[in-house]
């Protein structure tokens, strides 16, 4: 068995009394594009943070491929390839949808430090960004100011700012969340369209969707997993039913 | 501003025409000129104007541009007064190499203290700022022996520039002087602005808890463009000490920290000639109403204040840029 890009070993996580990740075990092989569900509460967004480094583990670690990155900073992380979306749109309102995916690509080349030359003089990376909009639908308003986007376009700045940076593993938090359902389809198609080198974790609570586009879901219970395995398994799990008919369903 | 450009050009020629030069630069620069033909007699008024229009200029660069908000960049100023002055009197008094003695000073304090500063954010950070300013005053205040103290700095002789301008009792060469240092400074950030390194800064103002998620380093931007910032403050600080011989605490007192933030909220942040705009209307208006009334000047700045904060909250510059990209929407 090869090594999982992405796995996480024993990982806890509590405020005061109140434990967020318990004894966190999963492993995300190379390509597969996993669900990540559960009932609002459950942790799913705190695990995301815990992996890319927005919150530190109080036990546990953190394995990208071979490399143990439970100490090292969000964007030493995202240099190596882990990168996130963000459930409430994280975006530059004033720059330019163009101006942002730039910055990113400047920014994983390394480029962003250097102020003795002008950005025209790096054009390739304005291509890259004007193309990577163009593979979202974006490229007809690469120019606008990110405020002046659409709801579903920011959602989709989102995912292209993270593509910017050319992840190995994208943790997309809700990418479809307060879009209309005739148009998360279509965001799910473009993330479906990604790379197959890209691994994909995304936490989404509608499971037309979740079954549609994830290979293997990972269900998660008050800080815990409660277990993970292909979508039929999920499905006709009878404990998954109990979640989420019995008492605590948001979803 | 972006929604302008149509949507046929291509990447490349968007960024271009970014950087590009427009005619009212062309022409604000050119009239830069006209207090040597209009106002010779104010010459030494427009001499502080550029002074603090750098000194301004220095603020946006970490204000408008990475949203770090000081209240304490005099400290940066009066260090590069005081370090121009010393070197004027101790060392030799050769213009040049004090006034990048200046800079470098400033910007060698600033380096140190860049380390706190971009490990804080809002309240604390403002804090922070104004904490290294009374630091420094004191400071300058109990070092009698070396910068006079309450006295202020006495002694302080230049040589001509390239031996051969004196500094006159007009203030040619002094305006010369400071409107060429402000000038050089001026483009140097531009092409600072809109450079790779200028895009992370404003990712910085608009969203810098974003910026880690696509792997940018925000705390190193930080510190380079503080430390490029309290340099250039460290130049203004050199100038006026350069051209008006003395230095006082009054260079290095909040007082002076409060009136740069003034005049940059005032012409308005992230322009790169807010603050130069902002230094404009201060300065003169001080140089009027203080003429009417030495003691009340204030009230009128204060009014103009609040009227700009409430009415234009770009500043004058920012309600100058959205009237005319709304005209150019409908251009009816």
């Amino acid at each position: 068995m090869t090594t999982p890009v992405l796995s996480t070993h024993k990982l806890n996580k509590s405020f005061g009394q109140l434990v967020v990740a318990r004894d966190i075990e999963i492993a995300l092989p190379r390509g597969v594009r996993y669900a990540l569900i559960g009932p609002n509460g459950a942790g799913k967004t705190t695990l995301i943070n815990l992996m890319t480094g927005m919150l530190r583990p109080d036990t546990g670690s953190i394995m990208l491929g071979e490399e143990d990155i439970t100490k090292l900073e969000p964007q030493a992380r995202v240099k190596r390839g882990l990168v996130r979306t963000f459930q409430i749109n994280s975006l530059f309102p004033d720059l330019s949808a163009l101006e942002s995916v730039t910055l990113a690509v400047l920014e994983r080349r390394g480029d962003a430090p250097v102020w003795w030359r002008q950005l025209p003089s790096y054009g390739e990376a304005a291509d890259e960004a004007y193309g990577i909009l163009k593979s979202l639908s974006l490229g007809d308003h690469a120019y606008r100011t990110t405020r002046e986007l659409a709801y579903g376009q920011q959602r989709l700045l989102e995912i292209a700012l993270s593509l910017a940076t050319r992840p190995h593993v994208l943790l997309l938090d809700e990418p479809a969340a307060g879009v209309p359902k005739e148009e998360s389809e279509g965001l799910f198609a473009a993330i479906a369209g990604l790379s197959d080198d890209i691994t994909i974790l995304f936490i989404e609570h509608d499971m037309d969707v979740v079954f549609r586009f994830a290979s293997r879901i990972i269900v998660m219970v008050s800080g815990g997993i409660l277990l993970e395995g292909t979508p039929q398994e999920i499905a006709s799990d009878p404990r998954v039913r109990e979640v989420y008919l019995g008492g605590a369903n948001h979803g | 501003m972006n929604s302008v450009v149509a949507s046929a050009v291509t990447p490349h020629g968007y960024l271009q025409a970014q950087a590009r030069w427009s005619p009212l630069e062309i022409a604000f620069w050119l009239a830069a000129f006209l207090p040597f033909v209009l106002f010779p007699t104010y010459l030494s008024l427009a001499n502080q104007i550029a002074i603090t229009a750098l000194f301004a200029l220095s603020l946006d660069l970490i204000l408008g541009y990475a949203g770090i908000v000081s209240l304490g960049h005099a400290a940066f100023f009066g260090i590069g007064a005081y370090a121009a002055g010393i070197f004027s009197k101790y060392v030799w008094g050769e213009p040049i190499t004090g006034l990048v003695f200046a800079g470098l000073c400033a910007g060698l304090v600033g380096f140190a203290t860049s380390f706190i500063v971009a490990r804080f954010k809002h309240l604390t950070l403002i804090m922070m700022t104004l904490g290294i300013g009374f630091l420094v005053h004191e400071i300058a205040n109990a070092a009698h022996w070396l910068t006079g103290g309450s006295d202020g700095l006495q002694g302080v002789r230049l040589w001509p520039i390239f031996n051969y301008f004196n500094f006159d009792l007009w203030g040619y060469t002094a305006y010369s002087y400071a409107l060429a240092v402000l000038f050089i400074v001026f483009v140097l950030s531009r092409r600072l602005i809109n450079s790779p390194f200028g895009l992370a800064l404003r990712g910085i103002r608009e969203n810098s808890t974003r910026m880690p998620a696509i792997g940018a380093d925000s705390r190193a931007h930080i510190r380079k463009i503080y430390t490029i910032s309290t340099a250039i403050a460290g130049l203004a600080g050199g100038l006026l000490a350069q051209t008006t011989e003395t230095v006082s605490l009054g260079s290095i007192d909040f007082q002076r920290s409060a009136d740069v933030v003034v005049m940059l909220v005032l012409g308005g942040a992230g322009h790169l000639y807010g603050g130069i705009l902002g230094a404009i209307i201060f300065m003169v208006a001080r140089d009027q109403f203080s003429g009417i009334n030495p003691q009340f000047w204030y009230f009128p700045m204060g009014v103009l204040l609040v009227a700009v904060v409430m009415f234009l909250p770009g500043g004058i510059l920012g309600g100058l840029a959205r009237l005319t990209a709304r005209f150019r929407k409908n251009p009816s």
